[in-house]
């Protein structure tokens, strides 16, 4: 494997049109190596397009992808062994069973081990759990069962890399809590794992990047306490006196403050000093009932940069 | 060996496992034995008796000798039956993968498209092999069981022995699946173009149809000799002595000039092509 990217995932300035509309436009995104990195926003912002094309489903209008160190598409059959992939939902032959399924999908790849394939079946349908229903006809698995024996064929082989989209649609609480979990004990063996979702939790759970994404255009990336210091921090008081409060606060550099009854809320730097804002009232003889700094929050943040109709799950 | 790399055994395998644990594949098969089993029931079971040459051709010749059976249901299954099967496995080649969402993770497996596309190819050819043995077999049998069996008298007036009569009714099934090659590429293509399956296996059966009209209109004599379905009754010519070769060998001749051209444009469009399904 080339070794001289930190990346598992890079692309440049990465731009598909679909008639004549961007459906992602210059997307420059960069995934570290052993990261579970969060790809989040509203469904059709272009998320799973871009996916097809870091897997060289569909070709880039414009840009580079660099996979694992690879160019794609041109070195796709060098790195998708490496990569598994849940694209867009499951999808499998509905007359064979789970386990023919797996040996279908395995087989396509002509430099995969053919000694150890049933093997490797196997304890990929065991680690989802689907051992018991290994010989079930995949048309009469549950949407769950779907999606699980999806996660099964992403893990039939040693992945340096998972690109999973949407990995816990259709599965109930219970299913989501153990796909998670799946996840970041992959993310310990070091598999580097791309995750898609529109679902904010998902990704405060378990990621520890995240890029943010709306209308095709990359709004922010980077770990989630960079992300999270993207946001306003905001004092906020509750006091007797507001005229003298404001005065104090505008003494202490404090503007833009906004009132709504007997709370006064302003956006400071992120180490504000509260203590040094409360003595300074107190001086004024100005009578506090409260104060508190918000620090700010990933929801916050997100919903500042995708705005309206923006799917947040709290 | 190219062959070799160009498939790659494992998934020719699954393909084959593929094909035949449908149950769709098994009722076609099942289908394509009624015809010869109709035939024979109807002639058997009619107490008229055929003048020579009346009725479809060959068939005042199966009371007398129970292998024509087959012989004579090919005859009948050629222009319609045949390529209605065909084309059902053929055109649900790409588009049935594309439709049911598997071509996606075929193709980050990863297999080539190349690859993908001549194991697809290979799939349908071992159908359509099936297919004609299929009905040729049960034309034996059930001929065998209603009518007498013995040396088979040739269009030649030649007469040979029942060993031999079998030899010529391999050779016609082989012949048969030689003239569906070309149609088999153009399914292939047409299997690129769509993700709804239903679609490109009509696509495909208008193909042969409008060949197969065209083929009867004189006005269009001069691409006759150019249409996948001219020669595909001639495998009446295996039935003398000698075997009359010549319109044979401009039949795979045909043939591969179709595989040729639709096979190279079902890879150029599958090529380029977006998979967004």
């Amino acid at each position: 494997m080339p070794t001289g990217s930190p990346w598992a995932i890079e692309t440049r300035d990465l731009t598909k049109t679909f008639a004549g509309h961007d459906a992602v436009s210059e997307l420059s995104l960069q995934v570290p190596r052993g990261s579970v990195f969060g790809f989040l926003g509203p469904n059709g912002c272009g998320k799973t397009t871009t996916i097809r094309m870091l897997l060289g489903l569909a070709e880039a209008t414009a840009g580079e992808i660099t996979l694992l160190g690879y160019q794609i598409p041109k070195e796709r059959e060098i790195a998708l062994p490496r990569v598994g992939a849940l694209v867009e939902g499951p999808a499998f032959y509905p007359y064979l069973s789970g386990r023919a399924n797996l040996l279908r999908m395995d087989s396509a790849d002509r430099h995969s081990d053919v000694a150890t394939r049933k093997s490797r079946a196997d304890s990929a349908l065991e680690r989802v759990g689907l051992t018991n229903a290994a010989e079930k006809k995949a048309g009469q698995y549950s949407l769950g069962m779907k999606q699980r024996l999806g996660l099964a064929n992403a893990l039939l082989k040693p992945r340096d890399l998972l690109i999973l989209d949407e990995p816990t649609n259709g599965l109930d609480p219970q299913g989501t809590r153990e796909v998670r979990n799946l996840i970041r004990q992959l993310a310990s063996e070091g598999i580097t794992i791309f995750l898609s979702s529109h679902l904010l939790v998902e990704i405060e759970q378990v990621c520890s990047h995240a890029a943010v994404m709306n209308a095709g255009k990359l709004l922010a990336q980077g770990s989630l306490p960079q992300l999270r210091a993207q946001g306003a921090t905001r004092v906020v008081l509750q006091v007797d006196d507001i005229p003298r409060a404001r005065e104090v606060l505008a003494r202490a550099g404090v503007v833009d403050v906004v009132e709504s009854g007997a709370t006064l809320r302003a956006e400071v730097p992120h180490d504000f000093d509260t203590p040094a804002l409360t003595a300074a009232l107190v001086g004024k003889k100005v009578g506090v009932t409260e104060i508190r700094l918000e620090r700010p929050s990933l929801e916050d943040y997100f919903v500042e940069l995708t705005g309206e109709g923006f799917d947040v799950v709290r | 060996m190219l062959f070799a790399k160009a498939v790659s055994l494992s998934l020719m395998l699954t393909e084959l496992q593929i094909m035949f644990t449908r149950r769709r594949t098994w009722a076609m098969l099942a289908a394509i034995a009624m015809i010869p089993i109709v035939l024979a029931l109807a002639v058997a079971l009619s107490s008229e008796r055929l003048a020579p040459g009346e009725g479809p051709p060959f068939l005042d010749r199966v009371t007398q000798n129970g292998l024509f059976t087959g012989f004579t249901a090919m005859l009948l299954a050629m222009p319609l039956f045949l390529p209605l099967t065909i084309s059902v496995v053929s055109g649900d080649t790409i588009a049935g993968e594309a439709g049911q969402g598997t071509l996606r993770y075929l193709l980050i497996a990863p297999v080539s498209r190349f690859r993908l596309l001549v194991v697809k190819y290979l799939g349908t050819l071992a159908f359509t092999i099936a297919g004609a043995f299929t009905l040729m077999i049960a034309g034996a049998l059930i001929g065998a069981i209603l009518f007498p069996v013995g040396p088979v008298t040739l269009l030649s007036g030649d007469v040979i022995s029942v060993g031999e009569a079998f030899w010529r009714m391999a050779l016609v099934a082989s012949y048969t699946t030689v003239s569906m090659t070309g149609m088999l590429a153009i399914g292939l293509f047409i299997s690129t173009l769509t993700t709804i399956p239903v679609g490109a296996m009509t696509g495909v059966l208008i193909t042969s149809g409008v060949s197969q009209i065209l083929d009867n209109l004189p006005q269009f004599e001069a691409i006759h000799d150019w249409l996948f379905t001219h020669y595909w009754l001639d495998f009446a010519d295996i039935l003398r002595q000698p075997i009359e070769l010549s319109s044979m060998g401009s039949n795979v001749l045909l043939q591969l000039g179709y595989v040729v051209v639709f096979g190279s444009l079902a890879y150029g469009r599958l090529a380029s092509k977006d998979i967004l399904s």
